[in-house]
């Protein structure tokens, strides 16, 4: 939990998420992600072995409420699509259109 | 003649009450529309200086009011909210209204849709003035991460209002709405209240439908109200709180008259006080205002005794790890595919996804979305993500133990008054541990509030955060009206 992040890092989490950095801006991030992990360290001085991730509270809210944590999965309708496509930026009406996706 | 050199406008201002105002909508004496035309020109008064307001919607604001009064003459029944004028903070959508998340990102993008929170208010009679400018995806402590600049704090315009709903507190303190809507993650209601003098909601995880919110991180946003005073602010809580199909994460649980619950006295409550929201780095004004609530909460019949919250101190770094990991998932959908901005002319797809969001995203939202990405990434999920929802685990079992002994707990909202304009923003670290205070009830999914307790010499508020177990709003409300009630 206390490696370094290098650039390399930097760079391959950037491309993970589709962001991309310029060349004054991985410096920075370099800087700041390894000042935050150094920071956030400080959770090793905890022993949870044993302790249950806890991914959100409902599960704490519901115990003995009777309702269920999750809905049924059943078939709702959704937006009309007239009402979704004009906020596209390019679209033909019914599918969204994008640059091309495979280089020949 | 002033006696000494004054500012030449005070942008501070105190709203009527609710009930006032509905009053005078019911009496006829007050026109709905005439409220409404005069909270527009105190908004074209002040929110050049204080950048409140990203986007106005008048025409659906004025028609509404005009449908109020319509019923007003007609003596038909009004909701709660008749004719009040609301503010919405620009990470809820509204049918037609920019909703832009303080982001370039969204630049255009009008929703197709009303929030739930957003058609409960107008259904219960409110008039829904505008969006409210908060911090890029409310990520921020601060407010200067919108990309539409800050917004200024009311009572020093030198200083940050808090972030990230800083346009929702500042709305409320400059009068530019009677109450508002904000999000709050780790501390982004509770904070702004605080810095702004206000009164601010988080209510329980479940408690407020988030459809309609733009998500930052999904384990912990809630959506919350501001208002000048404690009623009002149980008033709007009422009305928004509520179960609904289109949030899974909402409850069903039945919704109090929190108004008539804060009108009951606080004597025979009793207020837990853990130590470990006292110690260093607490500025010592804030903490003298905490104490001199703490002595009005026994002068209104309460007892006091001390509560131990021993893991407080991992609380920013596990809401870090949990929030921008979330983050990460949330802001993939922001592509340049569906809605929002594009870069032009991509080679390719996937350049395409670079571009849109490398010019669309601001310098902090990319930093958490690479911490994010980074915390969930492969050899790292457990020794990041897992390890922080571990000791969230861990705080929210110690909430719900002091809970067994008390029925809610006070601390103060944020370690300092409102800070300068510049003075955190070239440090990320410094300006999360501004959160230090409020991201512990946002991992164990409790509710809280902020209510004003006194001020600093140099007139700057000071906040008291009354956090109370989950699905306990009332307590928090009638903690919160006995501080208020001690006017600090």
């Amino acid at each position: 939990m206390t490696a370094k992040v290098t650039v390399r890092d930097v760079e391959q989490v950037a491309e993970l998420a589709h962001l991309e950095l310029g060349p004054e801006e991985t410096p920075a991030m370099l800087r700041d992600l390894n000042a935050i992990l150094d920071y956030v360290a400080e959770l090793n001085e905890l022993d949870t072995t044993g302790v249950a991730p806890l991914a959100q509270v409902s599960e704490l809210l519901l115990e003995g409420s009777g309702q269920g944590a999750l809905r049924a999965d059943a078939p709702q309708p959704s937006l009309d699509r007239a009402a979704v496509m004009p906020q596209a930026p390019e679209t033909d009406q019914v599918f969204f259109k994008v640059p091309k996706v495979i280089e020949r | 003649m002033p006696s000494e050199a004054k500012p030449a406008e005070s942008f501070v201002e105190k709203p009527k009450t609710l009930a006032e105002l509905r009053e005078g909508i019911i009496s006829g004496r007050t026109k709905a529309v005439d409220l409404a035309a005069g909270y527009y020109d105190r908004i074209a008064r002040k929110n050049p200086r204080l950048n409140a307001y990203l986007s106005l919607t008048k025409e659906r604001a004025l028609s509404q009011a005009a449908r109020v009064d319509a019923l007003a003459a007609k003596g038909e029944p009004l909701g709660v909210l008749a004719g009040i004028p609301v503010g919405i903070k620009d990470v809820l959508v509204m049918k037609g209204a920019p909703a832009t998340a303080g982001s370039k990102i969204l630049e255009g993008y009008r929703p197709p849709y009303d929030a739930t929170v957003v058609s409960r208010l107008e259904a219960a009679g409110a008039v829904l003035l505008g969006k409210l400018n908060c911090d890029e995806f409310a990520m921020g402590s601060s407010n200067e991460n919108s990309a539409y600049g800050p917004v200024r704090n009311p009572i020093d315009t030198e200083r940050v209002p808090g972030g990230s709903s800083g346009g929702s507190a500042a709305a409320v303190a400059a009068n530019m709405a009677v109450a508002t809507l904000g999000s709050d993650t780790g501390g982004s209601i509770r904070q702004p209240a605080s810095f702004c003098g206000v009164v601010g909601v988080l209510p329980t995880y479940g408690r407020v439908s988030r459809y309609g919110l733009i998500a930052f991180a999904s384990s912990l946003d809630r959506v919350g109200p501001f208002a000048s005073n404690v009623r009002d602010a149980a008033t709007m809580l009422g009305v928004i709180a509520g179960h609904d199909s289109h949030d899974a994460t909402s409850s069903e649980a039945p919704v109090p008259d929190y108004a008539a619950e804060s009108d009951k006295p606080a004597a025979g409550l009793r207020i837990g006080i853990p130590a470990e929201y006292f110690g260093e780095g607490l500025d010592p004004e804030v903490g003298a205002g905490i104490e001199r609530g703490i002595a009005a909460l026994k002068a209104a019949g309460c007892t006091v005794k001390p509560v131990s919250l021993p893991h407080t101190r991992y609380a920013v770094p596990t809401y870090y790890l949990i929030a921008t990991a979330e983050a990460s998932a949330n802001l993939a959908r922001f592509d340049g595919v569906r809605y929002g901005y594009r870069s032009p002319a991509s080679e390719n797809l996937a350049a395409m996804y670079r571009h849109s969001r490398d010019e669309g995203f601001g310098a902090e939202v990319k930093r958490r979305i690479l911490l994010g990405t980074y915390a969930l990434s492969a050899g790292y999920y457990d020794a990041y993500y897992l390890k922080a929802q571990q000791v969230r685990r861990l705080l929210a079992e110690e909430f719900l133990r002091a809970f067994a002994e008390v029925d809610a707990i006070v601390t103060p909202t944020a370690p300092t008054p409102a800070f300068k304009l510049g003075e955190k923003t070239g440090d990320p670290l410094a300006m999360y541990l501004a959160d230090i205070f409020t991201v512990t009830a946002s991992l164990a999914g409790i509710c809280g509030i902020t209510v004003p307790c006194g001020t600093t010499r140099d007139g700057l508020p000071v906040g008291m955060q009354v956090l109370a177990r989950h699905m306990n709003e009332s307590a928090a409300f009638r903690v919160a009206r006995a501080v208020e009630a001690a006017k600090i």
